[in-house]
């Protein structure tokens, strides 16, 4: 890849392009297919259920395969940084941790991951003093448990931490 | 009058106690999701509205929450305006145009004119919308009353024409992404027949997607997720407000009163038809620069050039829920997702709204005018409470704005999978983002979907499966035609432009 000012580009534009349509190229097949599968046709009473479904996927594929026409088209001089490496590096420093949290949310319920992971984004981008992460993410957790189950009477996930606690 | 009267009984319903102080906690919530990245009208309204599930369920329930989501967006519409000022970051897409002549007057140190100015006129385009709403939508709503299937499924077909015609991206981006939307509220069960489809055998799509789900992951992990690129930390100017600032901007605005009746007629139509409060702020900036006398200093710190657009904003963002109300076809993203909530309560939106909860209807329009006087008092005499939370570092609050769109997520259903879901549309807002694909025609269609197909169906049964029942009669017809001739609107350009290129 050449190298240009500023940072050095991880995906450039062509690539997102082409990556998004053929994604939407699958769902549109899989939409297509599932379709055909339970029947798209005109039935004794009328549309089956797959009638409409089936469109939306054709129209899917067309509208993608149009886009992947387009982005091919795109000319190397026109073809700029999608996402540059420390940028992807900061986006996925967020979008790997919410992933982990919100798996945590099925073991830990929801109060004690929220404190892990708040505690733990304080801790790693903003470098906290310990007290101060604890106070943060410890209170959040607090706040939000007022709100909904006691305020509000809805119940969120909970865990083992909660069961211990007798706050089940 | 008529409207007068039913008014009049909607102010009635709107000044109760609860009302009203739903009506200032919504517009308080509201202004603090403008100002926090990542949460919008949209996804805060999506995020809130299971919290009003029980609270519908009482009797005159349903007008309370709706004044609570409503105000939320009126709150949530003046705060986009603070950090695009203050901040040059616009908190909403629709407050953008605002940073072109509001952040360089607060370098100047007229922060609190440009604020004054912003706010002031966002009130005045809001409530020329409202009274646009008051008095147009018994009107709307009595003409769609003789409505059938075809002339519903001929409306849907024109907002969503009106996307793929008139939006700025480009149209195949436009309909791949509304045509997803379809597809994910196509899955689960059907809702004509109730056979499955799209489900593939799992348990956890038998519901099918919910639009909340989307909205929040699209919007809010999106938003956040794009927000991160431009590295962490938020510099600004100071918020002071005082009262001789207010004074002296007040003095100044009647000057630019043909500049405010421009861009709410600008806004008016860009909320009804759904066009949306992005694209009415450019266009109305764009025109008053050229009208103005001092247009060529545009873009240096014209007060002129902060109320052409935010009054534009505000009347769109209104007149958004005019189309909702009467026909059940919201004009904006954050309009579908009231129109969602309007169904989760039980209530069908759309011309019987008028003649059998007349009370919801009008308490909420009445609401609306309270809500725009409530939410220009909260946000002038609170500014620079509003401007301190963006000073909280963005590792802190960003993990926290996650930790809320993940209870939001999870309380519309009770569904650990609903947040795995979230994060998955937070990807995809991301890149759609990026690329240009439009989220608002996406969150439009999974809210439309299955009545768009209903009506649709409903037709074909009535003609047998014959295409020009949508050319029936006049009515029908020239929506279909309009449809149609919107859906070739780009096409049309291209070879326009092809032509004259040779």
């Amino acid at each position: 890849m050449s190298e240009q000012s500023g940072e050095r580009p991880a995906l450039r534009y062509k690539a997102a392009e082409l990556g998004v349509a053929a994604i939407f190229l699958l769902l549109g097949a899989i939409v297509i297919f599932d379709s055909v599968r339970i029947g798209a046709r005109w039935g004794a009473d009328g549309p089956q259920t797959g009638y409409f479904p089936f469109y939306l996927g054709v129209i899917i594929c067309a509208a993608s395969a149009l886009n992947v026409f387009r982005a091919l088209r795109i000319r190397e001089a026109d073809n700029k940084t999608f996402v540059e490496i420390g940028q992807l590096k900061l986006v996925l420093s967020v979008l790997i941790p919410s992933a982990v949290y919100v798996t945590l949310i099925g073991w830990l319920g929801i109060y004690v991951s929220s404190v892990i992971y708040v505690g733990f984004f304080m801790r790693w981008l903003g470098k906290y003093p310990w007290w101060k992460l604890v106070a943060v993410s410890v209170g959040n957790s607090v706040f939000f448990f007022l709100i909904f189950e006691v305020w509000f009477k809805i119940p969120l996930p909970k865990g083992p931490v909660e069961a211990l606690l007798g706050l089940d | 009058m008529a409207e007068i009267e039913s008014l009049l009984h909607g102010f009635e319903v709107a000044l109760s106690f609860t009302n009203l102080a739903l009506m200032f906690t919504g517009i308080i919530l509201g202004v603090i999701i403008g100002v926090l990245p990542g949460l919008g009208g949209a996804n805060g309204v999506a995020i809130l509205l299971p919290l009003t599930f029980s609270m519908a369920q009482t009797p005159g329930g349903q007008t309370s929450a709706i004044i609570l989501l409503s105000c939320i967006y009126w709150g949530a519409l003046f705060g986009g305006a603070i950090t695009s000022i203050l901040f040059n970051i616009p908190g909403e897409p629709w407050s953008v145009a605002t940073t072109f002549d509001g952040y360089p007057l607060a370098q100047k140190g007229r922060a609190g004119h440009a604020l004054t100015a912003a706010f002031t006129s966002s009130f005045v385009g809001a409530l020329i919308a409202v009274i646009v709403i008051t008095f147009l939508s018994p009107i709307i709503a009595n003409f769609a009353l003789e409505f059938g299937p075809p002339e519903f499924f001929a409306v849907y077909l024109l907002t969503f024409s009106a996307f793929v015609g008139m939006s700025k991206e480009p149209p195949f981006k436009t309909l791949a992404s509304m045509m997803l939307g379809f597809a994910l509220a196509a899955v689960g069960t059907d809702p004509v027949t109730g056979t499955l489809r799209l489900t593939f055998g799992t348990v956890s799509l038998l519901t099918g997607f919910d639009f909340l789900i989307a909205v929040i992951g699209l919007f809010g992990i999106g938003e956040i997720l794009l927000t991160l690129e431009e590295g962490l930390a938020f510099k600004g100017a100071s918020a002071k407000l005082n009262l001789r600032a207010v004074i002296e901007t007040w003095r100044e605005l009647p000057r630019y009163w043909l500049t405010s009746l421009r861009s709410s007629a600008v806004g008016c139509f860009m909320g009804i038809v759904p066009g949306g409060a992005t694209p009415a702020s450019f266009m109305s900036y764009g025109v008053a620069r050229r009208f103005s006398k001092e247009g060529d200093k545009f873009g240096t710190g014209q007060v002129e050039g902060v109320v052409a657009p935010e009054t534009a904003a505000h009347a769109a963002g209104t007149s958004a829920l005019l189309p909702m109300l009467t026909l059940g076809v919201p004009g904006s993203s954050t309009a579908a997702v009231l129109l969602g909530g309007l169904l989760i309560w039980g209530l069908q939106p759309g011309p019987l709204l008028f003649v059998e909860q007349k009370e919801f209807v009008w308490g909420l329009i009445a609401s609306m005018y309270l809500g725009n006087i409530a939410g220009l008092i909260v946000v002038l005499t609170c500014v620079p409470l509003f401007a301190a939370i963006l000073r909280i570092p963005f590792s802190v609050i960003a993990p926290i704005i996650i930790v809320i769109c993940a209870i939001g997520a999870y309380t519309v259903h009770n569904s650990n999978f609903d947040v795995y879901m979230m994060v998955v549309f937070g990807v995809f807002g991301y890149l759609f983002k990026k690329l240009s694909y439009p989220l608002a025609p996406l969150v439009l269609a999974i809210v439309l979907g299955d009545r768009a197909e209903a009506s649709f169906r409903q037709a074909m049964l009535m003609s047998q499966g014959d295409m020009s029942v949508f050319f029936s009669n006049s009515l029908v017809g020239s929506l279909t035609g309009l449809s149609l001739f919107l859906l070739s609107l780009p096409l049309l350009t291209w070879g326009i432009a092809k032509a004259r290129g040779r």
